[in-house]
């Protein structure tokens, strides 16, 4: 897909989130839309996935390990054509597929059950080991927040990861910022997270602009290119980025949209869209 | 005793491993830096490939198992009962138990008889944490080849599945050759009339040899293998009950939440019985020797014998 077309769709893509958000009451907003630029990467143009055929073995692999960011995960996925669009309304309501975090008995596609910080690197790697023992070609390829990887398993599974020269994973790190509490440094700083990875075996890439589209197409090219090392995509974003009350701000994280609110976003969005289509 | 052949079940575990490696590829093993102990090293030596070493860090290897049966194999995650249910609980129950992963968990060194290492390292408390996370089968084998057998039972089902083993070499109290595992079946190894004993893991055959010191003082008691913790065997539990009036339960575990925990929600609910549950006193254990922790804490089955006669 061109850049222009992923920027369009990416810009949809939020649409589904705020529109899921709103609707649910309930749900994580904030670090879906700093993701959702990389969401729209992976799901049309990076992965090699067929929405028709979710259980193919030589599929490549996404898990969500911030699986609070269901909603920007099930808006890429929705668009991509594996449900409905029209069922991101049903966000966390009972009996829904779209669950509040990610569910693999509930959607086919879903490579991996998460929600619990930390976890999904894990499973990725577990993936990533069984492709190698099988001589499979696809990649395994996990997100995680940069608040996340607070948790030691995080570290657990990269020091694994990297012992192991996993080059067929690449973790992305969503680095908006911000966590419940607030500012990254000033809870427990991460920082500086790239050296962190580096120190783990990884190869790092560090992407200054992640909600920009060629700066994240450079970044996966390059990560084509490594050869006996897992890769560590370093995403610097805006948390809440194309909403204009939400970009930066920590309380957004979990929170959703009442009506008023809801119809700014989308008319923030709106106005995106149609200025895309100038172009 | 000393004439029976003895061997700890952890053994099992890896000899069986080990010999079911090449009839099933799928099969690999993970382990915890502690190949050694838990015996996935008989495995890792015919399969050197197969065997993934996640080093000191039980919650990653759990993830890591969690990945891999996405992808078609067959993961036995291996390390004590202590880190397996006790320090990664959260990923067992998040990344296997909640996506229903086809992983195994063979757990080492369950209960005291992990002995000199003491308290840290014996878990009383892991068929507990295990059986409450839904759609997981927990087994308790009680000798060498109930071990290999449930090892090849747990292979062949498709699902969550917590093996427990122990360090201590155990009496072998089963014929291979006529002997058969059914998961979630119950075996009867003694028939009585007076009290059924209801046993798990190594107190199987210490309650057999209690129920014959019963024997000698007139008391014909009843002795009921449960292997399969989870799902129980309540059609033949409830039987027991009914027939005999009287229940006891066994087990080197905690005697919260555990087969005795699982026999009294069953009895309570469906047949109200007298019971009697024998286990770790909702205690800690501590240093010695196996069979001196055995003694002390009261599971030999001189103790059992004890419990059971003034309990009657």
């Amino acid at each position: 897909m061109q850049t222009l077309e992923l920027k369009k769709m990416a810009n949809e893509v939020r649409k589904g989130i705020v529109t899921a958000v709103h609707s649910a009451k309930a749900g994580h907003p904030g670090g879906s839309l700093s993701a959702a630029d990389i969401f729209t990467y992976l799901y049309f143009e990076e992965l090699n996935i067929d929405p028709q055929n979710p259980a193919d073995p030589d599929r490549d692999r996404f898990v969500l390990s911030k699986g609070h960011t269901a909603p920007g995960y099930y808006s890429a996925m929705a668009h991509r054509g594996y449900f409905p669009v029209e069922d991101l309304v049903t966000l966390r309501h009972v009996g829904s597929h779209l669950q509040g975090h990610p569910c693999m008995q509930h959607i086919k596609g879903i490579d991996m059950s998460s929600g619990s910080l930390g976890q999904g690197i894990s499973a990725a790697v577990g993936m990533a080991i069984a492709g190698k023992l099988d001589n499979k070609s696809y990649k395994v390829y996990t997100l995680l927040g940069d608040g996340e990887i607070q948790e030691g398993q995080v570290w657990e599974a990269s020091m694994l990861a990297g012992h192991r020269h996993l080059d067929n994973l690449v973790v992305i790190v969503d680095n908006n910022g911000l966590q419940i509490d607030g500012k990254i440094e000033d809870v427990c700083s991460p920082y500086p997270i790239d050296k962190k990875f580096e120190a783990f075996n990884f190869h790092v890439i560090n992407v200054a602009d992640g909600n920009d589209m060629d700066q994240l197409r450079a970044a996966f090219e390059e990560a084509k290119t490594v050869k006996g090392q897992p890769v560590a995509i370093i995403a610097k974003t805006v948390k809440g980025k194309g909403v204009s009350f939400m970009e930066n701000q920590a309380s957004w994280h979990g929170a959703a949209p009442n009506d008023e609110q809801y119809a700014v976003a989308m008319a923030d969005l709106e106005k995106v869209g149609e200025a895309l289509c100038q172009k | 005793m000393s004439e029976v052949k003895k061997v700890a079940t952890r053994e099992s575990y890896g000899n069986a491993l080990a010999e079911l490696g090449a009839e099933y590829p799928n099969l690999v093993v993970l382990d915890a830096d502690l190949a050694g102990a838990t015996k996935t090293g008989v495995f890792k030596k015919a399969f050197p490939d197969r065997h993934i070493d996640c080093g000191i860090a039980e919650g990653n290897m759990m993830g890591v198992a969690a990945g891999l049966s996405t992808a078609g194999k067959i993961p036995f995650a291996s390390t004590f009962a202590m880190f397996a249910a006790g320090r990664a609980f959260e990923q067992v129950r998040n990344s296997i138990g909640y996506p229903h992963m086809n992983v195994k968990i063979g757990a080492t060194h369950a209960g005291i008889s992990v002995g000199e290492d003491g308290a840290s390292h014996q878990c009383n408390e892991d068929i507990a944490l295990m059986r409450t996370i839904p759609g997981m089968v927990v087994i308790n084998p009680a000798d060498d080849v109930e071990a290999k057998a449930a090892v090849k039972a747990a292979i062949d089902y498709v699902g969550p599945v917590y093996l427990r083993f122990g360090r201590l070499a155990v009496p072998v109290i089963n014929d291979p050759a006529d002997y058969k595992f059914e998961l979630g079946k119950g075996i009867t190894l003694r028939e009585g009339k007076d009290v059924t004993i209801i046993a798990t893991g190594l107190e199987v055959s210490e309650s057999l040899e209690a129920a014959k010191l019963l024997e000698a003082d007139g008391i014909s008691a009843q002795v009921i293998n449960i292997h399969t913790i989870k799902p129980l065997d309540e059609e033949l539990v409830i039987a027991a009950a009914k027939k005999t009036g009287k229940v006891v339960t066994v087990e080197e575990h905690s005697i919260i939440g555990g087969l005795g925990g699982a026999v009294a929600e069953v009895l309570a609910e469906k047949a109200p019985t007298k019971m009697l549950r024998i286990g770790v006193m909702d205690t800690f254990g501590e240093s010695g020797p196996a069979k001196a922790l055995i003694e002390k804490y009261g599971l030999d089955a001189k103790s059992i014998y004890e419990k059971v006669k003034a309990w009657l």
